[in-house]
């Protein structure tokens, strides 16, 4: 067999098995280049996974040769390959440009376990998106949690810590109730492969465990997801972490539950459960609505840069979720595009978050005043990523809203409240992302402190964050990819649905 | 070249200045030389373009296909010309004064604001040529956005408080408001190109059309009617050279072009005509027109006064085309010239007298007539052109929308504009006859006419306002076209 139909497996074999080779470097910069080199083989794998699945459709591959419901099946399809593009492409990036950041925050002799870390959190992220099996996301699901409560703890603040219990003690709930729902399922189809599961389902006489396992699973991803109200693990996390960090967890972590609770739902459940549709919708659409609302509201008065950040992000899971919760082509492809767009406007920003760190202590609003006199680069692209989260036309936050908003108005009364949510929160997003752009272009810098002569980040770390800040410029003048696979990853996802 | 290359170069070519201008900041002959030169360049290129459309050819291009139908294309009709050819010809008349006023105050950041000027124009020029709705969001936006810097340029507090109210209107109405509309246009009618006759008949009808041309009237702030009107006299803040060009053309100009060309292509003045939800706009343009005049005559700041003046009048091109008669239409065109010409001389009166005296109040003008002859025979010239007098561009564009008026018997605009004019005269002539015929006060500073590249530029515009009541036969067989395309 070739090196490219082992892509499936390798994709998660290339971080697992670099992870105990850092550990026995034991240097920061060899540890470094060793990260930084896997995350861009991954992403070099998930690209060449992407290709191939736009050019001959969903790549099967049979973990040690063993057919499908009896070993394990690596599935990818146009939303397995979207998701992968996400994570492994925000690990390399923010690996690649957050060196010196990481340097300053983790001491030195303990980099190496940092970076192993770091790979195993992609590892299990990249498992979890490849795997065709509920058990194995289980299993992956565990693996890049740990590994995220390390690196997320790893910085020097330690309020870290607290936040880290408390996503800690959150995510394991989130991930026993996604266990005991495929547990239910397990005991009434005696499967755990998610193409095997949506045949046999339909054979189960008494569902109402069914029912229940959907419950489960619906509520324990949403937990991982952040979906409003079980989101309050997130905005500390996203706070205390060291700022790389919170680059690469903010583009991709939650993206990666909601995945799941997409494939559960739509690729399942849809077909098999009575009134499955309604349901689904019922309980999502009020929560993701909420969740816009109020993450935007508490974003508008935030006044530390990454928590308003990181509630800003809250909103923006509501759009993801507030499209699936159409039920409908449309509103999927809305969702999912705005998976894709959301990760390059908040990785860019938080990557502008580094660059400002790397030369302002306080990340509060006044302490950032003036800062644009001092790194006009990275205020600059800080505004691109801005805009694009506004969704300012012509940069990606505006496809995905777009997509959002016309598939909003095919929904009669509940599309026209949606569509009314969807365009006050972007109100919001204008009023808090122009008071960061506000207090870094013109805020005057506190009294006593002395004038900061001009000095951009490191030229690699503004390297990055330019890359991603015209990264939403070119996926806004060019959607062709995330609009293209978004729409592959709806069609694939409703084939249940007329 | 082709029309298509032209279109694309008249696009890029300001663009390409601004950048050029940036990494020429360190030289200001050589920056200054720059941006004359691109503007010269602009408005032959645009100006290249008007033979074709005159014989009736509309050269289109398409830049980027996005999804499901959408492009980002550009194409040139005669209004779009029209507005085009006038902003990049006034962009070399105002570049001229720019270059007196900012040097002759000791404006800070000047690479800067020399930089975001290009990005504006090459934002209105795209707002001119843009072939279909998204195209024009996109532009629109570009442009609010890059006017920012210019509004907020003096960077103290109270500037910026002022252009937050700008940014906030313009981007709150046109996220909140014009966005939904283009929206709901899409989904209705799967289009979103400006075609002559409209797109929307029989797609949207009875009060939903109402509604919708309140959502992209409203949306558009920058046509300022009431009540999104509060980011014009914010915007007075910015350097007069902004407020000439960007508040008295581009921006507004921006504004009311897209209403008008939203009124006649995408709904159709027959579909509108045919539809009595949309008669609200008519009221809702005089009441615009007859309360920002009764403002606009209890103002003591000069470019307060000014920006209130551009409020009524932009609802002038309003309420033209919501008359909804072929020469209404015609009168919404011209007067989009002919009070362009009127108020960019106002401003640069302005902003010529802050210049040589730093006088910004009404109370402040007694004689100085005397001491700045030339910058108030301008001022006179622009101000008679406001109130509509012969000889002056004023009563051409108020000819024509008073024809469509009679046309169609429609005495709420009539009346309108006769009441606007008693209004405008009586706010205008107080302070030209203070000018001239009282004296100043005694103790007063001596000083003279601003710097020349000042006065050239406002006599080369007041000269347009007065040579366009004589010569305007190209714009009117231009914009008759629009009419043509009328059954």
């Amino acid at each position: 067999m070739s090196v490219t139909s082992q892509l499936p497996a390798l994709q998660v074999v290339v971080p697992l098995l670099t992870a105990p080779v850092l550990v026995l470097l034991r240097g920061a910069s060899l540890a470094w280049a060793g990260a930084t080199a896997a995350s861009f083989m991954a992403f070099a794998i998930a690209i060449a996974l992407t290709l191939e699945v736009l050019a001959g459709g969903t790549q099967v591959y049979e973990m040690g040769a063993w057919p499908a419901p009896f070993g394990i099946e690596l599935r990818i399809d146009a939303l397995n390959a979207l998701v992968l593009l996400i994570t492994t492409g925000a690990s390399a990036l923010t690996l690649l440009c957050g060196r010196e950041s990481l340097a300053r925050d983790i001491d030195e002799d303990r980099q190496p376990l940092f970076y192993a870390a770091w790979l195993v959190a992609l590892a299990g992220l990249a498992g979890i998106a490849v795997t065709g099996d509920a058990f194995n996301v289980f299993v992956f699901m565990e693996i890049s949690s740990l590994a995220t409560y390390i690196i997320i703890a790893a910085g020097p603040d330690r309020r870290a810590l607290t936040a880290t219990f408390k996503y800690l003690i959150m995510g394991t709930i989130g991930a026993t109730f996604y266990l005991i729902g495929v547990g239910l399922v397990y005991m009434m189809t005696g499967t755990l492969n998610f193409a095997d599961m949506e045949v046999r389902i339909a054979d189960v006489a008494d569902q109402r465990p069914i029912l229940v396992a959907a419950g489960f699973i619906t509520v324990g991803l949403a937990l991982k997801a952040a979906v409003f109200p079980l989101h309050v693990w997130l905005p500390n996390a996203y706070t205390h972490a060291p700022h790389v960090v919170t680059a690469f967890i903010a583009a991709c972590s939650t993206k990666v539950a909601i995945y799941v609770l997409l494939r559960f739902d739509f690729f399942v459940f849809q077909g098999n459960l009575e009134g499955h549709v309604v349901q689904f919708a019922g309980f999502l659409a009020p929560l993701a609505l909420l969740g816009i609302v109020v993450g935007s509201a508490v974003a508008v008065v935030e006044g530390n840069l990454k928590r308003l950040l990181a509630y800003s992000s809250v909103a923006q899971i509501g759009y993801i979720l507030l499209g699936a919760s159409f039920s409908n082509a449309a509103g999927l492809t809305a969702g999912v595009a705005h998976m894709f767009n959301h990760a390059l406007a908040k990785g860019a920003l938080f990557l502008a978050v580094v660059a400002l760190a790397m030369r302002f202590k306080d990340l509060t609003l006044d302490g950032l005043a003036g800062a644009a006199r001092s790194m006009p680069w990275t205020s600059a692209a800080l505004v691109v990523a801005g805009a694009s989260l506004v969704g300012i036309p012509g940069t990606a936050g505006f496809i995905s809203k777009w997509l959002l908003l016309s598939a909003a108005f095919e929904q009669g009364t509940l599309g026209i409240v949606s569509a009314i949510v969807v365009v006050l929160s972007s109100l919001a997003a204008v009023v808090y992302i122009w008071r960061i752009i506000e207090r870094l272009y013109f805020g005057e810098p506190v009294a006593d402190a002395p004038p900061l002569p001009r000095q951009e980040a490191p030229w690699l770390l503004l390297a990055g964050v330019w890359l991603a800040a015209l990264a939403n410029i070119y996926f806004g003048l060019v959607p062709g990819l995330p609009v293209g696979l978004s729409e592959a990853a709806a069609d694939g996802l409703l084939r249940h649905l007329p | 070249m082709s029309a298509a290359a032209t279109i694309i170069a008249s696009l890029l070519l300001p663009l390409g200045g601004a950048f050029l201008i940036a990494a020429a900041g360190r030289w200001p002959n050589l920056r200054e030389s720059v941006t004359l030169l691109t503007a010269v360049l602009l408005a032959l290129l645009v100006w290249s373009l008007t033979p074709d459309i005159m014989a009736g050819e509309r050269p289109g291009v398409t830049v980027a296909t996005l999804f499901a139908g959408l492009t980002i294309a550009f194409s040139v009709e005669p209004l779009g010309m029209l507005f085009a050819a006038l902003a990049s010809t006034l962009w070399i008349v105002n570049s001229v004064y720019s270059i007196g006023y900012m040097r002759g105050n000791n404006e800070k950041h000047q690479t800067r604001f020399y930089v975001c000027f290009a990005i504006a124009i090459a934002a209105a020029v795209g707002v001119a040529f843009a072939d279909n709705l998204l195209t024009l969001f996109l532009c629109y936006e570009v442009l609010t956005i890059s006017t920012y810097p210019l509004v907020s340029h003096k960077g103290d507090a109270a500037t910026v408080r002022s252009a937050r109210i700008y940014l906030g209107i313009l981007l709150g109405t046109s996220i909140g408001l014009l966005l939904p509309a283009i929206i709901w246009t899409y989904v209705a009618t799967g289009t979103l190109t400006f075609t002559p006759g409209g797109i929307l008949e029989g797609h949207v009808v009875g009060p939903a059309m109402g509604l919708l041309l309140g959502l992209y009237v409203f949306g558009v702030g920058k046509a300022a009617v009431m009540p999104v009107h509060r980011w014009l006299p914010a915007a007075m803040v910015a350097p007069t050279p902004v407020s000439a060009l960007l508040h008295a053309v581009a921006v507004v100009k921006a504004g009311v072009f897209t209403v008008t060309k939203i009124i006649i292509y995408v709904f159709g003045v027959d579909t509108l005509f045919a539809e009595p939800s949309g008669g609200w706009l008519l009221y809702a343009s005089a009441f615009t027109i007859i309360a920002a005049s009764i403002v606009a005559l209890r103002q003591q700041n000069l470019k307060r006064m000014l920006a209130y003046s551009t409020i009524g009048q932009l609802s002038y091109v309003i309420m033209a085309a919501a008359v909804l008669t072929p020469l209404s239409e015609v009168g919404a065109a011209v007067h989009i010239v002919a009070h362009a010409f009127g108020k960019i001389t106002l401003f640069f009166a302005a902003g010529a007298i802050y210049t040589a005296s730093k006088k910004t109040e009404l109370g402040q003008l007694r004689g100085i007539g005397a001491r700045m002859p030339w910058t108030m025979a301008a001022f006179t010239i622009g101000a008679l052109s406001m109130i509509g007098v012969p000889p002056t561009g004023g009563f051409v564009s108020k000819w024509f929308i008073l024809a469509g008026a009679f046309q169609s018997d429609n005495y709420i605009a009539i009346f309108t504009i006769i009441l606007s004019t008693a209004l405008n005269a009586a706010y205008f002539l107080p302070i030209v006859f203070a000018a001239w015929f009282s004296s100043e006060d005694s103790g007063a500073k001596a000083h003279g006419e601003a710097p020349l590249p000042i006065v050239l530029a406002l006599c080369t515009t007041a000269l347009a306002t007065l040579g366009f009541f004589f010569f305007n036969q190209p714009v009117l067989e231009l914009e008759s076209q629009l009419v043509e395309q009328l059954p």
